[in-house]
């Protein structure tokens, strides 16, 4: 369990981390959701103490982790791949790790197994592909076999058997009834992934709910309509503050009306509906939609609003 | 939140047997142990030291037996001089490769993920450079010696550690080295940057002596004891004081040394614990 209260970060005058207060609960695997510079990996450093909070705070199991007692055994952590000595063996830099912790050698093995990387673990680390680091870094956050599990972007760098490989292990983490939260920038990663999702945006919250509310609920809305009467309904939906996109087959989808609000409006504007269905949005669009106006660098197109 | 989460289930099997003490300070030794020893960085600055050391007292000495000893010759400080001059400052890239490669590579992240008590892992990583570095330096300063008085013999220019003050200086010689890498090493945890902690340590101990040297020569008398390097070092490699009564004892020097080692060291230490990593 990570529990998060007020947590804020400030570098100079940027505020990276701004008043955010979630829990990230076991049995589950936890999203972190937010476009690059939102401040998830701000947050994580504060979670394992590398940053201390300018105000606010964060513990893991009830106590702020620097206090944990064997800190290998309560989280495991993957924050960047390439954060080794590049010079070391996989081999040594997994034994060094576990021996701050006294944690058998025959475990350092064991890990190396379950990442797969026994034919290269005498080699020094400087010549992995980005994959076999992760790799790498997956097996030093197993090491402690730690209750809670942190991966920041942990599928950047690996293949398409790789992704697959570490959505099974980390349902199976979380399966065991362990806490794992896990980061991405990317929504499409996590729809799949994750039961919980906790979004952020510029450092503040901006959605801590189920994966399935986060794509039916919140403004993030949208029907399917079929109608002879394209443009009527059109004035409508924009007139109430939707938006109406040309599907195929005739099909209409609206976004930023539910489908009971575009029933209701077709009703009093007496237009002809020949089909009206909830559409499902996408995690991607609905995540889209929310951190909109929270993206720290967004591509200007056309004329600033 | 209406979602019922499954309550974690503590019947897992553990794979790691549970800590029987909470982990500290002789895990942290071994750990930083194993680090040390499994880089190429280490062995390669080490056997320089050890090569340029015993080389400079094979050459200081061969000189000496061909062109004959001047005033203030010292048997014991003609071997053990190029440990003193030379292996001191190949142990400052050690010393502060130590600490500033755990930035330069990330892999403080890492460290502090998995001990999170920062003054142990601090006080680990100095302690065990400094083991590592006085065991290479005290091999070192046997070979150096035994390997210049065999030279020196030659003219019966040698002496023997029985005579006084020279196993001091065999002594000293070799922890003199260690108390520069860990100057460097402190530097190293208040800088964090390889090139910038060498070179501002190279700085201190070549340019400071010689700027002090600008000074009325009165005045340079007093400070020169204090000094970070130059003349200050010459006692620790002799059995007897050196001709100038501006400087102290070999002790008293070495104590100086020291004091500035001590004084980086807490420093970079403070900052270790503070700052975010």
């Amino acid at each position: 369990m990570i529990e998060a209260r007020g947590l804020t970060k400030r570098y100079g005058d940027k505020l990276a981390v701004d008043d955010l207060s979630f829990t990230v609960r076991p049995g589950r695997v936890t999203g972190f959701l937010g476009p690059n510079g939102a401040g998830k990996t701000t947050t994580m450093r504060m979670i394992l103490g590398l940053d201390r909070p300018t105000a606010g705070s964060v513990t893991v199991n009830g106590k702020p982790f620097a206090q944990s007692y064997s800190a290998m055994r309560e989280v495991g952590a993957l924050l960047d791949a390439k954060a080794v000595h590049g010079g070391r063996s996989a081999y040594k830099h997994l034994l060094c790790l576990a021996e701050t912790n006294a944690i058998p050698r025959r475990r350092v093995d064991e890990v190396i197994g379950i990442v797969g990387l026994e034919d290269v673990a005498g080699k020094r680390s400087k010549g992995f592909s980005l994959g076999m680091s992760q790799r790498l870094g997956i097996a030093a956050a197993l090491l402690g076999d730690p209750d809670v599990l942190m991966f920041d972007e942990p599928v950047n760098g690996l293949d398409p058997e790789g992704i697959r490989w570490i959505r099974l292990l980390m349902r199976s983490l979380a399966a065991e009834g362990r806490t794992v939260f896990v980061s991405s920038h990317l929504m499409s990663e996590m729809e799949n992934t994750a039961d919980h999702l906790i979004v952020i945006g510029r450092g503040t919250l901006i959605a801590d709910c189920p994966v399935a509310e986060f794509t039916t609920g919140g403004t993030a809305q949208a029907a399917t309509v079929k109608t002879p009467d394209d443009q009527r309904l059109a004035d409508a939906v924009t007139a109430a503050g939707g938006m109406l996109e040309r599907g195929e087959a005739g099909e209409l989808t609206v976004r930023g009306l539910s489908a009971e609000q575009v029933g209701a409006l077709a009703l009093n504007h007496g237009i002809l509906l020949h089909y009206l269905a909830p559409a499902r949005v996408s995690l991607e669009e609905a995540f889209m939609e929310l951190t909109a106006d929270s993206v720290e660098y967004q591509a200007k197109t056309g004329v600033k609003q | 939140m209406t979602t019922a989460a499954v309550p974690a289930t503590p019947t897992r099997i553990r794979a790691v047997p549970a800590a029987a003490k909470r982990p500290g300070l002789p895990d942290a030794l071994r750990s930083e142990l194993t680090k040390i020893l499994s880089v190429r960085s280490t062995y390669w600055t080490l056997l320089a030291q050890v090569v340029a050391s015993i080389a400079w007292a094979v050459l200081n000495c061969a000189g000496i037996v061909s062109h004959g000893a001047g005033p203030g010759f010292n048997a014991a400080e003609a071997s053990l001089t190029g440990q003193v001059a030379l292996g001191e400052l190949i142990i400052v890239v050690l010393g502060a490769l130590v600490i500033t490669s755990e930035y330069s590579t990330g892999m403080i992240r890492t460290s502090l993920a998995v001990m999170p008590r920062r003054g142990v892992l601090y006080a680990a990583k100095a302690m065990v450079f400094a083991a590592v570095t006085l065991t290479m330096s005290l091999v070192t300063s046997f070979v150096a010696f035994f390997v210049g008085q065999a030279i020196l013999s030659s003219k019966h220019y040698n002496t023997t550690l029985a005579q006084p003050g020279v196993l001091r200086a065999v002594l000293l010689s070799a922890a003199i080295v260690a108390v520069f890498g860990l100057l460097a090493f402190g530097a190293g945890a208040i800088i964090r940057h390889t090139a910038g902690a060498i070179t501002s340590i190279f700085g201190v101990i070549f340019l400071i002596p010689q700027l002090a040297q600008a000074l009325p020569n009165s005045w340079f008398a007093d400070v020169v004891r204090w000094l970070p390097g130059g003349e200050a070092l010459s006692p620790i490699a002799r059995s007897a004081p050196p001709i100038s009564d501006h400087l102290f004892s070999a002790w008293g020097e070495f104590a100086v040394f020291s004091g500035y080692a001590v004084v980086l060291l807490a420093v970079g230490a403070w900052l270790f614990i503070r700052r975010d990593a």
